[in-house]
Protein backbone atom coordinates (compact mmCIF):
# COMPACT_ATOMS: atom_id res chain seq x y z
CA UNK A 1 0.00 0.00 0.00
CA UNK A 2 2.81 2.29 1.02
CA UNK A 3 4.70 1.54 -2.13
CA UNK A 4 1.63 1.94 -4.06
CA UNK A 5 0.88 5.71 -2.77
CA UNK A 6 4.74 6.55 -3.62
CA UNK A 7 4.17 5.16 -7.40
CA UNK A 8 1.14 7.66 -7.24
CA UNK A 9 3.14 10.44 -6.25
CA UNK A 10 6.10 9.35 -8.44
CA UNK A 11 3.69 10.29 -11.55
CA UNK A 12 1.67 13.40 -10.14
CA UNK A 13 2.24 16.08 -11.85
CA UNK A 14 5.40 17.73 -11.06
CA UNK A 15 5.21 21.09 -12.53
CA UNK A 16 8.94 21.42 -11.51
CA UNK A 17 9.99 19.02 -14.05
CA UNK A 18 7.74 19.44 -17.00
CA UNK A 19 8.99 20.74 -20.23
CA UNK A 20 6.80 22.17 -23.36
CA UNK A 21 8.23 22.55 -27.05
CA UNK A 22 6.96 21.87 -30.62
CA UNK A 23 4.09 22.66 -29.43
CA UNK A 24 3.66 19.58 -26.84
CA UNK A 25 3.45 19.18 -23.45
CA UNK A 26 5.88 16.01 -21.89
CA UNK A 27 5.12 15.99 -18.03
CA UNK A 28 9.04 15.46 -17.71
CA UNK A 29 11.73 15.37 -19.86
CA UNK A 30 12.70 11.74 -19.30
CA UNK A 31 12.16 10.09 -23.36
CA UNK A 32 11.63 6.97 -24.45
CA UNK A 33 14.50 6.70 -27.52
CA UNK A 34 14.33 5.63 -30.94
CA UNK A 35 15.12 1.57 -31.35
CA UNK A 36 13.89 0.92 -27.49
CA UNK A 37 11.25 -1.80 -26.98
CA UNK A 38 9.06 0.62 -28.88
CA UNK A 39 8.03 -2.34 -31.43
CA UNK A 40 4.56 -3.25 -29.80
CA UNK A 41 1.73 -0.89 -28.44
CA UNK A 42 1.35 -2.83 -25.33
CA UNK A 43 5.06 -2.33 -24.64
CA UNK A 44 4.87 1.65 -24.94
CA UNK A 45 1.70 2.00 -22.92
CA UNK A 46 3.93 0.15 -19.65
CA UNK A 47 7.18 2.62 -20.83
CA UNK A 48 4.90 5.52 -20.10
CA UNK A 49 3.13 3.92 -16.84
CA UNK A 50 6.82 3.63 -15.94
CA UNK A 51 7.14 7.34 -16.14
CA UNK A 52 8.60 8.24 -19.25
CA UNK A 53 7.31 11.46 -20.31
CA UNK A 54 7.13 10.42 -24.15
CA UNK A 55 8.21 7.82 -25.99
CA UNK A 56 10.19 7.48 -29.42
CA UNK A 57 8.72 4.44 -31.49
CA UNK A 58 11.15 1.92 -32.98
CA UNK A 59 12.42 3.39 -36.27
CA UNK A 60 9.59 2.64 -38.86
CA UNK A 61 10.08 2.41 -43.09
CA UNK A 62 7.38 1.79 -45.85
CA UNK A 63 8.18 -1.34 -45.92
CA UNK A 64 8.50 -4.05 -42.92
CA UNK A 65 11.96 -5.68 -42.24
CA UNK A 66 13.22 -8.25 -40.41
CA UNK A 67 16.11 -6.83 -39.45
CA UNK A 68 19.61 -8.86 -39.35
CA UNK A 69 20.15 -12.36 -37.65
CA UNK A 70 21.82 -12.76 -34.27
CA UNK A 71 24.02 -11.70 -32.68
CA UNK A 72 22.16 -8.06 -32.65
CA UNK A 73 23.73 -6.59 -29.07
CA UNK A 74 26.85 -7.05 -27.74
CA UNK A 75 27.13 -5.72 -24.13
CA UNK A 76 30.84 -4.46 -23.56
CA UNK A 77 30.37 -3.19 -20.04
CA UNK A 78 30.86 0.37 -20.30
CA UNK A 79 28.61 0.48 -23.31
CA UNK A 80 26.22 -1.79 -25.63
CA UNK A 81 27.27 -2.16 -29.53
CA UNK A 82 24.25 -3.38 -31.90
CA UNK A 83 22.88 -4.05 -34.81
CA UNK A 84 19.42 -4.51 -35.33
CA UNK A 85 19.13 -3.64 -39.06
CA UNK A 86 16.22 -1.60 -38.42
CA UNK A 87 13.67 -4.49 -37.91
CA UNK A 88 9.60 -2.88 -37.87
CA UNK A 89 6.46 -4.32 -39.46
CA UNK A 90 5.78 -1.66 -41.71
CA UNK A 91 4.13 1.62 -41.34
CA UNK A 92 0.84 0.29 -42.19
CA UNK A 93 1.20 -2.01 -39.31
CA UNK A 94 2.81 -0.09 -37.26
CA UNK A 95 -0.27 2.45 -37.61
CA UNK A 96 -2.87 -0.25 -36.76
CA UNK A 97 -0.93 -1.65 -33.36
CA UNK A 98 -0.65 2.66 -31.94
CA UNK A 99 -3.98 3.48 -32.90
CA UNK A 100 -4.41 1.25 -29.53
CA UNK A 101 -2.15 4.21 -27.83
CA UNK A 102 -5.14 7.50 -28.08
CA UNK A 103 -5.84 7.68 -24.40
CA UNK A 104 -1.90 7.43 -23.94
CA UNK A 105 -0.69 10.39 -21.01
CA UNK A 106 2.50 11.08 -22.86
CA UNK A 107 3.26 12.23 -26.62
CA UNK A 108 4.35 9.76 -29.05
CA UNK A 109 6.93 10.47 -31.50
CA UNK A 110 6.83 8.09 -34.53
CA UNK A 111 10.86 7.56 -35.70
CA UNK A 112 10.35 6.87 -39.35
CA UNK A 113 13.52 6.01 -42.20
CA UNK A 114 13.34 6.30 -45.70
CA UNK A 115 15.73 4.93 -48.47
CA UNK A 116 14.40 7.91 -51.00
CA UNK A 117 12.77 11.27 -51.31
CA UNK A 118 9.90 9.34 -52.34
CA UNK A 119 9.69 6.86 -49.63
CA UNK A 120 9.67 9.75 -47.55
CA UNK A 121 6.55 11.67 -49.34
CA UNK A 122 4.46 8.67 -49.14
CA UNK A 123 5.40 8.27 -45.17
CA UNK A 124 4.74 11.75 -44.68
CA UNK A 125 1.27 11.80 -46.55
CA UNK A 126 0.40 8.86 -44.70
CA UNK A 127 1.08 9.95 -41.06
CA UNK A 128 -0.93 13.20 -41.94
CA UNK A 129 -3.97 13.41 -39.72
CA UNK A 130 -3.12 10.91 -37.76
CA UNK A 131 -3.56 12.55 -34.23
CA UNK A 132 -2.04 9.69 -31.99
CA UNK A 133 1.52 10.87 -33.55
CA UNK A 134 2.34 14.13 -31.95
CA UNK A 135 5.59 14.27 -34.13
CA UNK A 136 8.31 12.68 -35.98
CA UNK A 137 11.70 11.64 -35.57
CA UNK A 138 13.51 11.82 -38.95
CA UNK A 139 15.95 8.91 -38.51
CA UNK A 140 18.82 9.32 -41.19
CA UNK A 141 21.82 8.06 -38.34
CA UNK A 142 21.53 4.69 -38.30
CA UNK A 143 24.77 3.68 -38.51
CA UNK A 144 24.50 0.24 -39.13
CA UNK A 145 21.81 0.17 -42.44
CA UNK A 146 23.36 0.97 -45.65
CA UNK A 147 21.37 3.72 -47.50
CA UNK A 148 20.33 5.64 -44.33
CA UNK A 149 24.08 6.17 -42.66
CA UNK A 150 25.14 7.76 -45.17
CA UNK A 151 22.34 10.71 -45.51
CA UNK A 152 23.24 12.26 -42.34
CA UNK A 153 26.62 12.99 -43.63
CA UNK A 154 26.01 14.86 -46.14
CA UNK A 155 24.01 18.53 -45.48
CA UNK A 156 22.37 19.09 -48.73
CA UNK A 157 21.14 15.41 -48.58
CA UNK A 158 20.18 16.31 -44.88
CA UNK A 159 18.36 19.60 -45.79
CA UNK A 160 16.62 18.35 -49.07
CA UNK A 161 15.06 15.44 -46.50
CA UNK A 162 13.84 17.50 -44.22
CA UNK A 163 12.22 19.74 -46.75
CA UNK A 164 10.87 17.18 -48.70
CA UNK A 165 9.35 15.66 -45.42
CA UNK A 166 8.19 19.52 -43.99
CA UNK A 167 6.35 19.39 -47.21
CA UNK A 168 4.17 16.53 -46.54
CA UNK A 169 4.06 15.94 -43.18
CA UNK A 170 1.63 18.05 -40.98
CA UNK A 171 3.61 17.27 -37.43
CA UNK A 172 6.78 18.84 -35.96
CA UNK A 173 9.35 17.08 -37.46
CA UNK A 174 12.83 16.09 -35.08
CA UNK A 175 15.77 14.94 -37.19
CA UNK A 176 18.33 12.86 -35.26
CA UNK A 177 21.61 13.30 -35.95
CA UNK A 178 24.73 11.12 -36.26
CA UNK A 179 28.14 11.71 -34.32
CA UNK A 180 29.70 10.04 -37.16
CA UNK A 181 31.01 12.98 -38.76
CA UNK A 182 33.43 15.55 -38.83
CA UNK A 183 31.25 18.15 -37.83
CA UNK A 184 27.79 17.81 -36.51
CA UNK A 185 26.88 21.89 -36.34
CA UNK A 186 27.10 22.29 -39.90
CA UNK A 187 25.17 19.20 -40.72
CA UNK A 188 22.64 20.51 -37.43
CA UNK A 189 22.60 23.70 -39.78
CA UNK A 190 21.11 21.84 -42.69
CA UNK A 191 18.73 20.58 -40.93
CA UNK A 192 17.30 23.75 -39.81
CA UNK A 193 17.36 25.12 -43.08
CA UNK A 194 15.55 22.56 -44.46
CA UNK A 195 12.90 23.21 -42.24
CA UNK A 196 13.37 20.93 -38.96
CA UNK A 197 11.70 21.58 -35.57
CA UNK A 198 13.84 20.24 -33.83
CA UNK A 199 17.16 17.85 -33.51
CA UNK A 200 18.33 14.54 -31.65
CA UNK A 201 21.69 13.86 -30.60
CA UNK A 202 22.91 11.84 -30.55
CA UNK A 203 22.58 8.19 -32.86
CA UNK A 204 24.36 6.10 -31.81
CA UNK A 205 28.70 5.81 -32.57
CA UNK A 206 29.58 3.55 -35.60
CA UNK A 207 32.05 0.72 -33.85
CA UNK A 208 32.47 -2.86 -33.72
CA UNK A 209 33.66 -5.76 -31.85
CA UNK A 210 35.82 -8.73 -32.58
CA UNK A 211 35.54 -12.04 -30.37
CA UNK A 212 39.24 -13.10 -29.94
CA UNK A 213 38.55 -16.31 -29.02
CA UNK A 214 37.17 -17.11 -32.49
CA UNK A 215 39.02 -14.29 -34.53
CA UNK A 216 35.33 -12.95 -35.91
CA UNK A 217 33.03 -9.52 -35.72
CA UNK A 218 30.22 -10.55 -33.03
CA UNK A 219 27.95 -8.37 -34.56
CA UNK A 220 26.13 -10.87 -37.49
CA UNK A 221 26.04 -7.04 -39.34
CA UNK A 222 29.35 -6.54 -38.29
CA UNK A 223 29.34 -2.83 -38.05
CA UNK A 224 26.83 -1.74 -34.88
CA UNK A 225 26.35 1.28 -33.09
CA UNK A 226 27.57 1.77 -29.88
CA UNK A 227 25.16 3.17 -27.29
CA UNK A 228 25.62 3.31 -23.24
CA UNK A 229 27.71 5.47 -20.83
CA UNK A 230 30.79 5.59 -23.08
CA UNK A 231 29.27 8.20 -25.55
CA UNK A 232 27.89 10.16 -23.12
CA UNK A 233 30.77 12.73 -22.67
CA UNK A 234 30.40 12.55 -27.19
CA UNK A 235 26.49 13.33 -27.26
CA UNK A 236 26.90 15.77 -24.38
CA UNK A 237 29.85 18.02 -26.84
CA UNK A 238 27.36 17.67 -29.39
CA UNK A 239 24.61 19.32 -27.83
CA UNK A 240 26.64 21.73 -26.33
CA UNK A 241 28.29 22.78 -29.90
CA UNK A 242 24.72 22.66 -31.25
CA UNK A 243 23.02 24.82 -28.98
CA UNK A 244 26.10 27.54 -28.38
CA UNK A 245 25.26 28.36 -32.71
CA UNK A 246 22.06 27.36 -33.62
CA UNK A 247 18.36 28.55 -31.49
CA UNK A 248 16.70 24.97 -32.00
CA UNK A 249 15.27 22.78 -29.29
CA UNK A 250 17.61 19.63 -29.11
CA UNK A 251 16.91 16.43 -27.10
CA UNK A 252 20.20 14.95 -25.64
CA UNK A 253 20.55 10.88 -26.34
CA UNK A 254 23.77 9.22 -25.18
CA UNK A 255 24.34 7.13 -22.32
CA UNK A 256 21.76 8.81 -19.91
CA UNK A 257 21.54 6.13 -16.58
CA UNK A 258 21.24 8.93 -13.98
CA UNK A 259 19.21 12.19 -12.77
CA UNK A 260 22.91 13.96 -12.92
CA UNK A 261 23.52 12.49 -16.69
CA UNK A 262 20.32 14.57 -17.40
CA UNK A 263 21.18 17.44 -15.20
CA UNK A 264 24.04 17.49 -17.86
CA UNK A 265 22.59 17.56 -20.60
CA UNK A 266 20.09 19.57 -19.53
CA UNK A 267 23.18 22.33 -19.02
CA UNK A 268 24.47 21.68 -22.02
CA UNK A 269 21.44 23.09 -23.46
CA UNK A 270 19.28 20.43 -23.87
CA UNK A 271 15.64 20.96 -23.92
CA UNK A 272 14.95 17.27 -23.05
CA UNK A 273 16.39 13.88 -22.90
CA UNK A 274 15.93 10.16 -24.42
CA UNK A 275 17.81 7.08 -23.01
CA UNK A 276 17.14 3.33 -23.46
CA UNK A 277 20.14 1.25 -23.06
CA UNK A 278 19.63 1.79 -19.27
CA UNK A 279 16.67 -0.04 -18.98
CA UNK A 280 19.21 -3.22 -19.86
CA UNK A 281 20.21 -2.81 -15.86
CA UNK A 282 18.03 -0.57 -14.60
CA UNK A 283 14.84 -1.93 -15.63
CA UNK A 284 11.57 0.26 -16.38
CA UNK A 285 12.20 1.15 -13.08
CA UNK A 286 14.76 3.43 -13.79
CA UNK A 287 12.47 6.26 -14.88
CA UNK A 288 11.03 6.87 -11.67
CA UNK A 289 14.43 6.38 -10.03
CA UNK A 290 15.54 9.07 -12.21
CA UNK A 291 12.53 11.58 -11.65
CA UNK A 292 13.01 11.09 -8.17
CA UNK A 293 16.65 12.15 -8.20
CA UNK A 294 15.89 15.08 -10.44
CA UNK A 295 13.79 16.56 -7.54
CA UNK A 296 16.17 16.29 -4.76
CA UNK A 297 18.70 17.69 -7.02
CA UNK A 298 16.66 20.96 -7.99
CA UNK A 299 15.20 21.26 -4.63
CA UNK A 300 19.00 20.54 -2.84
CA UNK A 301 20.09 23.69 -5.34
CA UNK A 302 17.08 25.45 -4.92
CA UNK A 303 16.49 25.83 -8.13
CA UNK A 304 12.35 25.84 -9.05
CA UNK A 305 12.34 24.07 -12.05
CA UNK A 306 14.54 22.52 -14.96
CA UNK A 307 14.00 25.49 -17.24
CA UNK A 308 16.41 26.97 -14.30
CA UNK A 309 19.21 24.84 -15.46
CA UNK A 310 18.65 24.92 -19.58
CA UNK A 311 22.29 25.84 -20.99
CA UNK A 312 23.59 26.71 -17.66
CA UNK A 313 27.03 25.59 -18.71
CA UNK A 314 26.69 28.25 -21.89
CA UNK A 315 27.44 31.06 -19.35
CA UNK A 316 31.21 32.52 -19.69
CA UNK B 1 32.20 -9.85 -7.56
CA UNK B 2 30.13 -11.74 -10.24
CA UNK B 3 31.46 -11.56 -13.66
CA UNK B 4 28.86 -9.66 -16.28
CA UNK B 5 26.69 -12.22 -17.29
CA UNK B 6 25.92 -10.05 -20.66
CA UNK B 7 29.61 -11.31 -21.55
CA UNK B 8 29.72 -13.54 -24.00
CA UNK B 9 32.05 -16.63 -23.21
CA UNK B 10 33.35 -19.33 -25.87
CA UNK B 11 32.45 -22.76 -24.45
CA UNK B 12 33.67 -25.85 -25.74
CA UNK B 13 30.67 -28.68 -26.13
CA UNK B 14 32.04 -32.01 -24.32
CA UNK B 15 29.31 -34.25 -24.99
CA UNK B 16 26.60 -34.45 -27.47
CA UNK B 17 23.68 -37.03 -27.03
CA UNK B 18 20.55 -37.76 -29.29
CA UNK B 19 17.60 -37.40 -27.56
CA UNK B 20 15.40 -38.70 -30.76
CA UNK B 21 15.67 -38.27 -34.29
CA UNK B 22 15.00 -34.33 -33.81
CA UNK B 23 16.41 -33.27 -30.34
CA UNK B 24 19.89 -33.31 -28.95
CA UNK B 25 21.72 -32.45 -25.63
CA UNK B 26 24.42 -30.19 -26.14
CA UNK B 27 26.87 -30.72 -22.69
CA UNK B 28 29.37 -27.69 -21.99
CA UNK B 29 31.18 -26.20 -18.63
CA UNK B 30 30.73 -22.93 -17.49
CA UNK B 31 30.74 -21.83 -14.26
CA UNK B 32 28.08 -19.11 -14.74
CA UNK B 33 25.27 -21.53 -15.63
CA UNK B 34 26.43 -23.75 -13.07
CA UNK B 35 24.41 -21.28 -10.49
CA UNK B 36 21.60 -20.87 -12.73
CA UNK B 37 18.17 -21.34 -11.69
CA UNK B 38 15.42 -24.19 -13.54
CA UNK B 39 13.73 -22.32 -16.08
CA UNK B 40 16.47 -19.79 -16.59
CA UNK B 41 17.87 -19.78 -20.56
CA UNK B 42 20.95 -18.78 -22.36
CA UNK B 43 21.53 -16.61 -25.53
CA UNK B 44 23.52 -19.64 -27.43
CA UNK B 45 25.99 -18.31 -29.95
CA UNK B 46 26.21 -20.80 -32.95
CA UNK B 47 29.09 -19.19 -34.55
CA UNK B 48 28.77 -17.81 -37.90
CA UNK B 49 24.78 -18.26 -38.42
CA UNK B 50 22.62 -16.77 -35.79
CA UNK B 51 22.34 -16.69 -31.39
CA UNK B 52 19.20 -18.23 -30.30
CA UNK B 53 17.56 -18.24 -26.84
CA UNK B 54 17.55 -21.99 -25.03
CA UNK B 55 16.86 -23.42 -21.94
CA UNK B 56 19.27 -25.13 -19.36
CA UNK B 57 17.86 -28.83 -19.62
CA UNK B 58 20.62 -29.67 -16.87
CA UNK B 59 21.77 -27.08 -14.19
CA UNK B 60 24.95 -28.60 -12.55
CA UNK B 61 29.17 -28.99 -12.41
CA UNK B 62 28.37 -29.84 -16.25
CA UNK B 63 25.28 -28.08 -17.70
CA UNK B 64 23.17 -28.61 -20.78
CA UNK B 65 20.91 -27.70 -23.25
CA UNK B 66 18.56 -29.37 -25.25
CA UNK B 67 17.53 -28.01 -28.73
CA UNK B 68 15.00 -29.64 -31.69
CA UNK B 69 15.91 -29.11 -35.34
CA UNK B 70 13.26 -26.38 -36.37
CA UNK B 71 15.32 -23.92 -38.40
CA UNK B 72 18.64 -22.74 -40.09
CA UNK B 73 20.19 -22.21 -36.47
CA UNK B 74 18.92 -25.60 -35.11
CA UNK B 75 20.19 -27.52 -38.37
CA UNK B 76 23.67 -26.18 -37.78
CA UNK B 77 23.15 -26.65 -34.08
CA UNK B 78 22.50 -30.47 -34.87
CA UNK B 79 25.60 -31.23 -36.79
CA UNK B 80 28.25 -29.80 -33.86
CA UNK B 81 30.34 -32.35 -32.11
CA UNK B 82 32.20 -32.61 -28.61
CA UNK B 83 35.23 -30.40 -29.33
CA UNK B 84 33.07 -27.81 -31.80
CA UNK B 85 32.63 -24.35 -29.49
CA UNK B 86 29.53 -22.33 -29.16
CA UNK B 87 29.23 -19.21 -27.22
CA UNK B 88 27.26 -18.50 -24.36
CA UNK B 89 25.95 -15.54 -22.14
CA UNK B 90 23.26 -15.06 -19.26
CA UNK B 91 21.73 -17.34 -17.93
CA UNK B 92 18.76 -15.09 -18.29
CA UNK B 93 15.42 -14.56 -17.13
CA UNK B 94 13.50 -14.91 -13.59
CA UNK B 95 13.32 -18.83 -13.91
CA UNK B 96 10.59 -20.78 -11.79
CA UNK B 97 9.83 -20.05 -8.08
CA UNK B 98 9.62 -23.30 -6.24
CA UNK B 99 6.40 -24.22 -4.51
CA UNK B 100 6.56 -27.04 -1.86
CA UNK B 101 3.81 -29.34 -1.83
CA UNK B 102 1.87 -30.84 -4.18
CA UNK B 103 2.61 -29.81 -8.17
CA UNK B 104 1.73 -30.81 -11.50
CA UNK B 105 4.49 -30.24 -14.21
CA UNK B 106 2.45 -30.24 -17.86
CA UNK B 107 5.52 -30.65 -20.35
CA UNK B 108 4.67 -30.36 -24.56
CA UNK B 109 7.14 -32.03 -26.51
CA UNK B 110 10.59 -30.29 -26.21
CA UNK B 111 9.11 -28.02 -23.37
CA UNK B 112 10.31 -30.39 -21.45
CA UNK B 113 13.95 -29.60 -21.32
CA UNK B 114 13.14 -26.38 -19.78
CA UNK B 115 11.43 -28.58 -16.64
CA UNK B 116 13.82 -31.17 -16.23
CA UNK B 117 16.23 -28.85 -13.58
CA UNK B 118 13.01 -27.77 -12.09
CA UNK B 119 11.49 -31.31 -11.25
CA UNK B 120 15.25 -32.15 -10.01
CA UNK B 121 14.30 -29.06 -7.55
CA UNK B 122 11.23 -30.44 -6.69
CA UNK B 123 12.20 -33.85 -5.96
CA UNK B 124 15.38 -32.29 -3.61
CA UNK B 125 12.54 -29.96 -2.03
CA UNK B 126 9.94 -33.28 -1.11
CA UNK B 127 7.22 -32.10 -3.70
CA UNK B 128 4.85 -34.56 -4.60
CA UNK B 129 5.18 -34.39 -8.16
CA UNK B 130 2.68 -35.24 -11.14
CA UNK B 131 4.26 -35.07 -14.82
CA UNK B 132 2.04 -35.05 -17.85
CA UNK B 133 4.54 -35.43 -20.62
CA UNK B 134 2.69 -34.70 -24.69
CA UNK B 135 4.65 -35.60 -27.37
CA UNK B 136 3.90 -35.89 -31.04
CA UNK B 137 4.14 -40.17 -31.04
CA UNK B 138 6.56 -42.61 -28.75
CA UNK B 139 9.12 -41.89 -30.79
CA UNK B 140 9.52 -38.54 -29.98
CA UNK B 141 9.70 -39.41 -26.17
CA UNK B 142 12.87 -38.35 -24.22
CA UNK B 143 14.74 -38.40 -20.60
CA UNK B 144 11.47 -40.33 -19.83
CA UNK B 145 13.66 -41.72 -16.91
CA UNK B 146 14.98 -38.80 -15.41
CA UNK B 147 10.88 -38.08 -15.30
CA UNK B 148 10.31 -41.02 -13.41
CA UNK B 149 13.04 -40.91 -11.18
CA UNK B 150 12.53 -37.45 -10.13
CA UNK B 151 8.67 -37.71 -9.23
CA UNK B 152 9.23 -40.77 -6.74
CA UNK B 153 8.50 -42.16 -4.83
CA UNK B 154 4.86 -40.56 -4.30
CA UNK B 155 4.59 -39.08 -7.28
CA UNK B 156 3.22 -40.39 -11.19
CA UNK B 157 4.27 -39.92 -15.00
CA UNK B 158 1.52 -39.80 -17.44
CA UNK B 159 2.37 -39.54 -21.13
CA UNK B 160 0.09 -38.20 -23.91
CA UNK B 161 0.80 -39.06 -27.96
CA UNK B 162 -0.71 -37.14 -31.10
CA UNK B 163 -0.90 -40.86 -32.47
CA UNK B 164 -1.68 -43.17 -29.48
CA UNK B 165 1.39 -44.77 -30.48
CA UNK B 166 1.87 -44.82 -25.97
CA UNK B 167 -0.41 -43.82 -23.38
CA UNK B 168 -2.68 -41.06 -23.95
CA UNK B 169 -3.66 -40.66 -27.73
CA UNK B 170 -4.53 -36.95 -27.82
CA UNK B 171 -2.88 -33.60 -26.75
CA UNK B 172 -1.66 -33.55 -23.20
CA UNK B 173 -3.88 -31.16 -22.32
CA UNK B 174 -6.09 -33.27 -23.43
CA UNK B 175 -4.96 -35.98 -20.44
CA UNK B 176 -4.79 -33.10 -18.10
CA UNK B 177 -8.38 -31.98 -18.19
CA UNK B 178 -9.01 -35.75 -17.99
CA UNK B 179 -7.05 -36.37 -15.06
CA UNK B 180 -8.65 -32.79 -13.31
CA UNK B 181 -12.13 -34.37 -13.99
CA UNK B 182 -11.55 -37.61 -12.38
CA UNK B 183 -9.15 -36.38 -9.49
CA UNK B 184 -9.91 -33.05 -8.64
CA UNK B 185 -6.71 -33.04 -7.50
CA UNK B 186 -6.16 -30.01 -5.45
CA UNK B 187 -1.95 -28.70 -6.79
CA UNK B 188 -0.35 -25.98 -5.15
CA UNK B 189 0.74 -25.04 -8.41
CA UNK B 190 1.14 -25.87 -12.41
CA UNK B 191 4.38 -25.91 -14.08
CA UNK B 192 3.92 -25.99 -17.55
CA UNK B 193 6.45 -25.46 -20.95
CA UNK B 194 5.64 -26.36 -24.16
CA UNK B 195 3.86 -24.90 -27.56
CA UNK B 196 1.80 -21.50 -27.14
CA UNK B 197 -1.49 -22.95 -28.06
CA UNK B 198 -1.01 -25.86 -25.36
CA UNK B 199 -0.30 -23.06 -22.71
CA UNK B 200 -3.00 -21.23 -23.42
CA UNK B 201 -5.28 -24.35 -22.83
CA UNK B 202 -3.33 -25.28 -19.88
CA UNK B 203 -3.74 -22.00 -18.54
CA UNK B 204 -7.41 -21.58 -19.45
CA UNK B 205 -8.04 -25.20 -17.47
CA UNK B 206 -5.95 -23.55 -14.49
CA UNK B 207 -8.36 -20.63 -14.60
CA UNK B 208 -11.33 -22.94 -14.68
CA UNK B 209 -9.72 -25.74 -11.44
CA UNK B 210 -8.57 -22.55 -9.74
CA UNK B 211 -5.24 -23.31 -9.95
CA UNK B 212 -2.19 -21.08 -9.51
CA UNK B 213 -0.05 -21.18 -12.75
CA UNK B 214 3.83 -20.67 -13.86
CA UNK B 215 3.93 -21.19 -17.51
CA UNK B 216 7.46 -20.19 -19.31
CA UNK B 217 7.06 -18.83 -22.35
CA UNK B 218 8.92 -18.55 -25.71
CA UNK B 219 9.08 -15.76 -28.57
CA UNK B 220 11.44 -14.36 -30.92
CA UNK B 221 14.78 -12.72 -29.70
CA UNK B 222 17.18 -10.61 -29.89
CA UNK B 223 18.86 -9.10 -27.50
CA UNK B 224 17.88 -10.90 -23.94
CA UNK B 225 18.46 -8.25 -22.07
CA UNK B 226 14.84 -6.23 -21.79
CA UNK B 227 15.97 -3.39 -24.73
CA UNK B 228 14.98 -4.41 -28.01
CA UNK B 229 11.04 -5.14 -27.82
CA UNK B 230 11.45 -8.42 -30.13
CA UNK B 231 10.21 -10.93 -27.66
CA UNK B 232 7.22 -8.65 -26.12
CA UNK B 233 3.74 -10.49 -25.09
CA UNK B 234 1.26 -8.17 -23.83
CA UNK B 235 3.10 -5.52 -21.81
CA UNK B 236 5.51 -7.69 -20.81
CA UNK B 237 9.38 -8.80 -21.99
CA UNK B 238 9.72 -12.87 -21.84
CA UNK B 239 13.39 -12.12 -21.96
CA UNK B 240 13.34 -9.58 -18.91
CA UNK B 241 9.68 -9.75 -16.98
CA UNK B 242 9.74 -13.68 -17.76
CA UNK B 243 10.10 -16.16 -19.52
CA UNK B 244 8.74 -17.45 -16.36
CA UNK B 245 4.76 -16.11 -15.95
CA UNK B 246 2.02 -16.75 -13.58
CA UNK B 247 -2.18 -16.09 -13.97
CA UNK B 248 -2.05 -12.48 -13.51
CA UNK B 249 0.62 -11.63 -15.99
CA UNK B 250 -1.01 -14.10 -18.19
CA UNK B 251 -4.10 -12.51 -18.12
CA UNK B 252 -2.75 -9.52 -19.91
CA UNK B 253 -1.70 -11.53 -22.56
CA UNK B 254 -5.06 -12.19 -24.62
CA UNK B 255 -2.72 -13.29 -28.17
CA UNK B 256 -0.80 -16.16 -25.88
CA UNK B 257 -1.99 -19.22 -28.18
CA UNK B 258 -3.29 -17.25 -30.71
CA UNK B 259 -0.76 -15.55 -32.74
CA UNK B 260 3.12 -14.72 -32.25
CA UNK B 261 5.38 -11.46 -33.49
CA UNK B 262 8.40 -12.81 -35.85
CA UNK B 263 11.54 -10.96 -36.38
CA UNK B 264 9.66 -7.60 -37.94
CA UNK B 265 7.52 -7.24 -34.85
CA UNK B 266 4.35 -8.55 -37.27
CA UNK B 267 2.13 -10.49 -36.24
CA UNK B 268 1.68 -13.98 -37.16
CA UNK B 269 -1.15 -16.11 -36.54
CA UNK B 270 -0.29 -19.85 -34.64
Amino acid sequence: MFKLFLGLIDLAPQPMLKVETLGLRFRNPLILAAGILGLTAPILRRVVESGAGGVVTKSIGLKPRKGYPNPTVVDLGFGFLNSMGLPNPGLEKFMKELETLRDLEAPIILSIYAFSEDELVEIGRAVSGLDVISAVELNISCPHVDGISEIAKDPILVKSYVKTLKRHVDKPVIVKLSPNVSDIVRIAEAAVDGGADALTAINTVRAMSIDVEVGRPVLAGVFGGLSGPAIRPIAVRCVYEITESLDIPVFGCGGVETARDVIEFLMAGATAVQLGSAIARGGLRIFKKILKGLRSFLEEKGYNSIDDIRGLAHRR
Amino acid sequence: MDRNVNFRRIVKLVRVVEENPRVKTFWFRDALCSKAKPGQFVMVWIIGVDEIPLSLSTIGDICSITVAKVGDATETMHKLKPGDSVGVRGPYGNGFKIVKGRVAVVAGGVGLATLLPLLERLKECGCRTEAFLGFRSKHDIFQLAKVERAVKPDGAVMVATDDGSIGFKGLVSELFEKHLRKSRPSYDVVYTCGPPAMIRRVYELCETWGLKIQASLEAYMKCGIGICGSCCIGPYRVCRDGPVFSASQLRKMPELGLYKRGPDGAKLPI
